[in-house]
């Protein structure tokens, strides 16, 4: 199970109120954890990445464990504590702009 | 008794005005979608109570949301652009090649004939359909390739293509504006299109009187008079009596013309209102007097239109969508301002009220006359 902090703008989106948790099958990587994330909540693509390219938006982090995950590739394996649900997967909204 | 909706685009979410044919007490509700830029709330011609809007962030890019019952809820629908094919490239500020990128949408026409078809004017500068009430949106790339393309550049907003006006009494003809490219013309439903700037001059191209690159602000038709167009471009006011083959100025007396709306009234094709603006630069009112100006002949003649604005010290702007007219028997004018002002004339422009003084900036009006 992963656990996955969005912002305020996409938790209105998806009408979630707190976290989101989703089973991924196979590795836990970003791409799996955002696929999984969209099959569930359909509302949220192209809001992340980009419909076309799959690419993480300019003004969207991702963050795990204090760390800034979002340079990685993106079938990286995430952290185990993210994997097993220990710590959560977060999708920032940059800050900047507004 | 009938009444009217105020669909009001934000910086900041979308605002819902209501009053009955009186115009004198507002409900507003909002804001929805607060904190995301709204660039455009339209409703259907066919069903009134079928609204589209244009949602984004730079952050998260751009949605679609539809309501079926006059904005009491909403669904997001389809927010895929696609350019189709490869899109290449148009100039960049400097003039060099750039690739097309989607950015957002602009303006969401819903068609006059049907209310699950609905076009999407866009930033970079193309336009898209969707006929099954925004779910999927196809381009229609005849336009972005019919030739001049490469040649388009972006005005100081993005290279958008920002209004869409369609025929309402043939389906096959529309017309659309792009910045900075100009007007362009299909009669074909889109299938191929063709650039109509004969007449327009703008000062900053090379050839002045280019068939393409002209920074066309808005255009306008009365649906009684479709071949009659009215324009506010960069600068000069202009109009054409042949469906946009040929344009003229008829800026006349206005104290500038620059400015960004322009429309008509709802029962009069030669009465016409614009907002003059200082200049390309200093976008706020000529003298810090927010003026109105009418022309009752289809321009050249203007009166300018005070009551109730303000007279000293407004520095506003009022950008390209954030005009419209109601069709009530007293024909009402509606406007908002960049300060977050909407105003009110149920008297088509004699007499201003504020319906509303402190939204977001104001990035959009349209009005919807109920029965």
């Amino acid at each position: 199970m992963i656990r996955v902090v969005l912002p305020a703008h996409l938790r209105t989106l998806a009408n979630v109120p707190g976290e989101v948790t989703l089973d991924v099958a196979g590795v836990a990587s970003q791409r799996s954890v955002l696929d999984a994330l969209e099959a569930e909540y359909p509302v949220l693509k192209g809001t992340i990445r980009d419909h076309a390219t799959q690419e993480r938006r300019k003004f969207v982090r991702f963050f795990a464990q204090e760390e800034d995950l979002s340079h990685d590739a993106p079938d990286a394996p995430l952290p185990e504590a993210v994997a097993t649900g220990v710590e959560p997967f977060i999708v920032v909204g940059a800050m900047a702009g507004g | 008794m009938s009444g009217v909706r105020v669909l009001v685009g934000t910086r900041k979410g979308a605002f819902i005005l209501t009053a009955d044919g009186k115009r004198t007490d507002w409900k507003v509700d909002g804001p929805h979608f607060g904190g995301w830029e709204m660039y455009h709330v339209k409703g259907s011609p066919v069903d009134p109570n079928r609204l589209y809007a244009s949602q984004s962030t730079g952050w998260f890019g751009q949605l679609i949301q539809r309501s079926d019952d006059g904005g009491e809820t909403w669904a997001p629908v389809g927010n895929e652009f696609r350019y189709e094919g490869v899109p290449g490239t148009h100039q960049w500020y400097d003039g060099t090649p750039h690739p097309w990128e989607f950015a957002r949408v602009w303006h969401l026409e819903p068609s006059p004939f049907d209310a699950d078809t609905v076009f999407a004017g866009v930033e970079d500068a193309a336009l898209f359909r969707s006929v099954d009430g925004g779910n999927e949106w196809h381009e229609l790339p005849g336009l972005r390739e019919h030739g001049s393309g490469p040649a388009w550049q972006p005005g100081a907003g993005g290279m958008c293509l920002h209004t869409i006006v369609p025929d309402p009494t043939d389906a096959n003809r529309m017309y659309v504006a792009i910045s900075a490219a100009g007007v362009f013309r299909t009669e074909d439903a889109g299938k191929t299109w063709q650039p109509v700037n004969r007449g327009l001059h703008s000062e900053g191209i090379p050839d002045e009187d280019a068939e393409v690159g002209h920074c066309v602000h808005r255009i306008a038709m009365h649906p009684s008079a479709p071949h009659v167009l009215y324009m506010q471009k960069h600068w000069d006011v202009m109009r054409s009596d042949d469906g946009a083959d040929t344009w003229r100025e008829v800026s006349g007396n206005l104290p500038s013309d620059f400015g960004f709306p322009i429309d008509v009234h709802a029962h009069d094709p030669e009465t016409v209102y614009v907002v003059p603006i200082t200049s390309d630069s200093e976008h706020y009112p000529p003298e810090g007097k927010l003026r109105v100006y009418r022309s009752r002949t289809g321009g050249n003649e203007w009166e300018p239109l005070t009551k109730g604005l303000p007279q000293r010290d407004c520095y506003v702007n009022v950008l390209r969508d954030a005009m419209a007219v109601d069709s009530l028997d007293s024909c009402g004018i509606y406007f908002g301002t960049t300060g977050g002002q909407v105003y009110v004339s149920p008297d088509a422009g004699d007499a201003w009220e504020p319906i509303v003084r402190d939204l977001p900036a104001v990035l959009s009006v349209e009005v919807q006359t109920l029965p």
